[in-house]
């Protein structure tokens, strides 16, 4: 499944629900996302954009629905996942090195027990290179800019040859030379064949670097092609308000 | 000090104590859970007691099991009532585990009436009994605790070594290792199995209070030091080895409680790395800032000078005049002193004159300077008497490519007061 057609579905959610202390952050969201496309997720604060990414990969339990990469369970599709997290979600006084993080994007291919060898090395060092970050491969990653470790978690995604890459935010609070690295990743990602969904801030660039646009504010507000769907009127109800009576409900869940 | 032979087996299981909870605390300290690890080593108590008073000895099996049990109550406990009861992390933490050891004393204080279990040994061990259990193996004596605890070592290292690829990545990224099919929650829990088990096999020797001093100093006094997970691991059985032995020696020299002195020793270690850690210590921190300091004096000198030169060319400043425009005192000599030794400036009869060497560098910081005044005044909008001072600080930090930066952006030859911004090798 290394080039995926037109018309190949990535991610299948179906249905979706999910509940944190029962209060439900989304509300079945069901959307097909198609194979081969940088796919955007926009949405509010508090929209639940970055939990849907999760939902996707198996990190927080599901209250209802399913979720199928490539038409099956996730369990049976980890290889062809690649995931890049929030910046803020690890401790970057860690003692390891960029290249030590890149290196992790090869674990899952190594299973348990078994050490990256010098393929794996190799694999890390081009993919540090891909996002310009060969010089600083044995910096201890305290030491690098925010930019440089946003870089190095592209770096570790790349290392994993995956098919479907889930990006939470890459682009948040990087430098201008980070935000060309990664546009240029993604559409090289794309001529590939490969399938990127991204949570995304910037509602202006969204046209510029995307192919799809998913809007998302609890609910799914709508799902396409940017020039269908990135329109005032999709923005004007995913940006104006949440649905009260979604929030009321939510509310009353977690009240019993 | 002579020691005879007993003792040496003392310092053997203090050392391999040392060693044995230094390898699991590494990953503790990692992941920000020393608190866990202490919480642990606290509730396994009524694990221990029970398995006691059910099967009346201290055989190490049972002990382990009961220890195991409760350990792992506690953190799940804990992260249960986190979520249940709404209540904050570390206030559920404090209350199971404070709860669990409170009850294992009175399951304790209950069996000590009629066996012997002394509820001091449990709390604060007794490593110095260490010679006076022994058995037989491959022919020789060998005390007990010295083949338990040095087990203990060579299963937590070999694990580590075994499983340094998952537990590196569990600790650093655990929703990418949850995604990558290598379950973080397991090895989180098996973490935890490791540190209750070590902490079993250590309260005999340090107790059950001081244990965590154990786990948790020596690696994080070890993160400290280096910035690799694999020489973070090596130091801390190396720091580890040596707080316990030394500490232990103090302990008879003095004629002390051992478990005490060891912990004492490592919190000793543990200042000195706080003091002299290369790169976060705090002697390191204040050599960088006299360094800073002294390189911002010199420059301010150089600066000086070479304005001085631009108002009369060829003139000369006294010595007193240069000290007293950077500031004066100690640190005003040591600049100027540094920059005759450098041959940055020379001194004559009538004061002080750039070199060559030391007029190139200055061309440089005034360069630097107005640079930034025109930018400042450009860019921000800021009115003209308002760009040097924020100049004055900016000179020291803009390095020779920001600095093309700038004047590839200006385009400019002089500054917003119109004075000349000179070039850099005229």
């Amino acid at each position: 499944m290394t080039v995926a057609q037109a018309t190949e579905t990535a991610v299948e959610v179906h249905d979706v629900t999910v509940a944190y202390h029962r209060k439900p952050v989304l509300w079945d969201v069901d959307v097909l996302l198609p194979a081969g496309h940088l796919i955007a997720i926009v949405g509010p604060n508090g929209a639940g954009k970055s939990t849907l990414l999760k939902a996707i990969l198996g990190l927080v339990p599901l209250a209802s629905g399913k979720v199928e990469i490539f038409g099956r369970p996730l369990r049976k599709a980890r290889s062809l996942v690649g995931y890049v997290p929030q910046r803020e979600s690890v401790d970057w006084d860690f003692p390891i090195d960029a290249l030590g993080v890149a290196l992790m994007g090869r674990y899952g291919r190594l299973g348990w027990v078994r050490r990256p060898g010098k393929a794996d090395r190799e694999a890390a060092l081009t993919s540090l290179a891909k996002v310009g970050m060969a010089d600083y491969a044995d910096r201890q990653i305290s030491r690098l800019s925010g930019g440089q470790q946003q870089r190095v978690f592209l770096a570790r995604a790349l290392a994993q040859d995956a098919t479907l890459y889930l990006m939470d935010e890459p682009f948040a609070g990087v430098d201008a030379a980070t935000e060309r690295a990664i546009v240029d990743v993604l559409r090289e990602l794309r001529e590939q064949g490969k399938t990127v969904i991204a949570v995304h801030h910037d509602l202006q660039t969204v046209p510029e670097y995307f192919d799809h646009v998913m809007l998302l504010n609890m609910r799914l507000v709508a799902s396409g092609a940017v020039q269908d769907v990135f329109t005032r009127e999709n923005l004007h109800k995913t940006y104006g308000g949440r649905l009260t009576v979604l929030e009321e409900a939510a509310e009353a869940l977690r009240r019993v | 000090m002579m020691l005879h032979e007993g003792e040496w087996w003392t310092l053997l299981a203090a050392v391999l104590c040392g060693i044995a909870c230094a390898v699991p605390g590494c990953f503790l300290v990692l992941r920000k859970m020393s608190m866990l690890g202490d919480a642990i080593s606290h509730a396994i108590l009524p694990g221990l007691a029970a398995a006691f008073l059910l099967t009346g000895t201290r055989d190490l099996l049972p002990m382990l099991i009961g220890a195991g049990i409760a350990g792992l109550a506690t953190a799940v406990l804990s992260a249960w009532i986190t979520r249940m009861g709404n209540v904050p992390e570390d206030a559920a933490m404090g209350v199971v585990f404070s709860t669990l050891f409170a009850l294992g004393v009175i399951m304790i204080s209950l069996a000590a009436r009629n066996v012997d279990l002394d509820p001091g040994c449990v709390l604060y061990g007794e490593i110095a009994m260490t010679p006076f259990t022994r058995v037989e193996l491959f022919g020789a004596s060998i005390p007990r605790a010295v083949i338990i605890l040095g087990s203990a070592a060579i299963i937590n290292s070999m694990l580590a070594a075994v499983f340094f690829k998952e537990l590196k990545l569990a600790s650093f990224d655990g929703a990418l290792a949850t995604s990558l099919g290598f379950s973080a929650a397991l090895i989180h829990y098996c973490l935890m199995g490791v540190v209750a088990s070590t902490t079993v096999v250590s309260f005999e020797s340090v107790g059950s209070v001081l244990v965590v001093a154990m786990l948790i100093g020596p690696a994080a006094s070890a993160h400290m030091l280096t910035d690799r997970l694999s020489r973070m691991l090596w130091l801390s059985v190396i720091l580890a080895a040596l707080a316990a032995g030394a500490g232990y020696l103090a302990a008879l020299y003095w004629n002390v409680a051992a478990a005490g002195m060891m912990s004492v020793a490592v919190g000793v270690e543990f200042a000195l790395c706080v003091f002299l850690a290369p790169r976060e210590g705090v002697v390191a921190k204040l050599v960088r800032r006299l360094r800073l300091s002294q390189r911002i004096a010199r420059e301010d000198a150089l600066g000086m000078l070479f304005r001085s030169g631009e108002v009369r060319p060829g003139s000369a400043l006294p010595a007193g005049t240069v000290r007293g425009g950077i500031g004066g005192g100690l640190r005003a000599r040591l600049a100027v002193w540094g920059l005759s030794r450098s041959k940055r400036v020379s001194s004559h009869a009538d004061g002080m004159r750039l070199t060559a060497a030391g007029e190139s560098d200055a061309r440089k910081l005034v360069r630097s300077h107005r640079l930034w005044e025109s930018f400042l005044a450009k860019y921000l909008g800021l009115p003209i008497d308002h760009v040097h001072e924020p100049s004055e600080r900016m000179e020291h930090y803009i390095t020779p490519e920001l600095r093309e930066g700038i004047n590839a952006e200006l385009r400019t030859g002089l500054d917003p007061q119109g004075k000349r911004i000179p070039e850099e090798g005229e």
